[in-house]
């Protein structure tokens, strides 16, 4: 399953990655023994019906849950040995949610800027990033409100600007834009195309919307259920920026169509 | 529903105005229902009283019982008494706050010992505690350790489910915010299990504090020679009827201080929260 595409050492390297969940006396497969390498720079997106492991398998590159076999390697530091997470990899991943999860007592400024309260920095260090970064997402001016005062947009902006607050070289992203209205969504989908081409960011982006991966992905790895498994990786050709008008030419309706014609074989 | 599908039948005509006469006057109605509502009452209080002729060591009148009151509040010696039942709802709802959320806190984090506490914790909560308080006063005697107590053991087990219930209702997705940004065991309590768990346990504090008073009256009843629980017994073997509602006036007043103080402090802990804030 490796790419030729990727010529620099992958920033994402995993081997044989496997996953059962349960008991001993019911267990499920969750995923099947899974190669995959996601190389610096790139936007990869998993693709899949419910139950097929995608989620499960970015929570693993997360440092969420354990696989139950299998090397997963971030940037050449491995990130699980024998079940115990190795925390030292965990530096260079961001992780983004589908409900924003920031937490309520805090003002959208403290928000973005908790990671870097954990790790210690100062207080006047904290707030000139955090006003970076909102810069940089777009929601500069929100400082001192409350989450619940934001739209369901915004607080995505809030959560994406305090996954990148440390500057970690991979952005996972978990259904990121599934909870938000179409038009809302067509609006982040670009700003996230726009953060990936500024901030040279690797993101892995979970989805179930096939229209949504064609239009952000440089790869698509479509994935099979039971067991999960890689069905299939597709190279998305379209030169970036790509702009909404995309969606209406017949080469990415093409893809979609391609896309989704597997999926209903394969769910 | 209606209105929607009218204004995109005609886009150019404004929905029809139907804002209802309480919207921005939700604040201010209580500050003038409250008293007015208090008025009808006292003078419906007021008129049975003199139509009926009832015995005012019975039903005494509304004047009767405000004279009363006034000379309860110009007496150093009812202050004192409403001092020490003070005194005691506020030393038992201090320990019965710092024992509740601690052993709350490690109750919802470590499950063995939930296990292990938790027949004992229902059985306590079903014993009608109330019924403890005789054995209290043999136990710690007629002075001012039964009461505190009393106090504290009522307020104890709000205090305690609710800190229990605050710290198990932490959202998972937040628990995956922390674990994906390696947090320390420390931090996650401190940054997340503390402030989410606060609403509930700051609720806990509120049904906590009204319960204290509850236990520190009932305890001056039993026993002793002090507290407004006993001048209220004193009252009532007097047949003092009237002095007796003044003394319930104080009490209630008393309540009314520290229910507010504690809605005080939730606006100061938790302003983001529903319940706090304005």
């Amino acid at each position: 399953m490796l790419s030729d595409r990727v010529a620099a050492p992958p920033v994402i390297a995993l081997r044989a990655i496997e996953k059962w969940y349960g008991t001993r006396d019911r267990p499920v497969h969750a995923l099947s023994a899974t190669d995959l390498d996601v190389g610096a720079g790139e936007l990869l997106v998993l693709l899949g019906p419910s139950g097929c492991g995608k989620t499960t398998l970015l929570r693993m590159i997360g440092g969420l849950i354990a696989p139950t076999s299998g090397d997963l390697s971030i940037v050449g530091r491995s990130l699980w040995s024998r079940g115990e997470r190795q925390s030292d990899a965990l530096a260079d991943l961001g992780m983004v949610f589908q409900d924003a999860n920031l937490f309520p007592w805090l003002s959208i400024e403290d928000n973005i800027s908790l990671p870097l309260e954990l790790k210690g920095m100062s207080a006047a260090a904290r707030r000139t990033k955090a006003h970076d970064l909102m810069k940089l997402v777009g929601i500069a001016g929100f400082e001192k409100r409350w989450p619940r005062e934001l739209s369901g947009g915004m607080r995505q902006r809030a959560a994406i600007a305090r996954a990148l607050s440390y500057d970690p070289k991979i952005l996972l992203m978990d259904e990121p834009f599934g909870a938000l209205d179409a038009m809302t969504r067509d609006a982040m989908n670009l700003e996230l195309q726009r953060l990936f081409l500024t901030t040279e960011k690797s993101i892995v982006l979970v989805t179930h919307s096939i229209a949504e991966a064609v239009f952000l992905a440089d790869r698509i790895v479509l994935l099979s259920p039971r067991p999960g498994r890689i069905d299939r990786i597709v190279t998305v050709p379209f030169a970036r920026p790509r702009t909404l008008e995309l969606q209406a030419t017949a080469e990415f309706q093409a893809i979609v169509l391609g896309l989704r014609q597997r999926l209903t074989e394969i769910s | 529903m209606v209105e929607a599908t009218s204004n995109t039948l005609h886009p150019g005509r404004p929905a029809p105005q139907r804002r209802s006469w309480l919207a921005g006057r939700e604040a201010t109605i209580p500050w003038i229902t409250t008293p007015l509502l208090l008025a009808i009452l006292v003078a419906i209080w007021h008129s049975y009283v003199r139509v009926s002729g009832i015995s005012p060591f019975i039903l005494p009148g509304p004047g009767a019982v405000l004279s009363d009151w006034i000379d309860l509040i110009q007496s150093p010696r009812a202050w004192f008494h409403a001092g020490m039942t003070v005194y005691a709802t506020l030393v038992g709802f201090f320990w019965a706050a710092l024992i509740g959320v601690v052993l709350g806190v490690l109750i919802a984090r470590i499950r063995w010992l939930e296990l292990t506490l938790n027949p004992f914790i229902v059985a306590t909560q079903v014993i009608p505690k109330v019924a403890l308080v005789p054995l209290f006063v043999v136990w710690f005697g007629f002075g001012i350790t039964s009461k505190v107590i009393v106090a504290g053991v009522l307020a104890f087990f709000p205090i305690l489910t609710n800190t229990v219930l605050g710290v198990k209702s932490i959202d998972e997705g937040h628990r995956d915010v922390m674990t994906a940004l390696n947090a320390s065991r420390w931090q996650i309590f401190r940054r997340l299990e503390l402030p989410s768990a606060l609403p509930y346990i700051l609720t806990g504090f509120e049904v906590g504090i009204v319960l204290a008073i509850i236990g520190a009256v009932v305890g001056e009843y039993l026993g002793g020679n002090q507290g407004l629980g006993h001048l209220l017994i004193q009252s009532m073997n007097g047949f003092e009827t009237s002095q007796m509602f003044a003394v319930l006036i104080q009490m209630s007043l008393i309540g009314f201080a520290f229910y507010f103080s504690i809605g005080l402090l939730k606006r100061l802990l938790i302003p983001w929260h529903a319940t706090g804030g304005a």
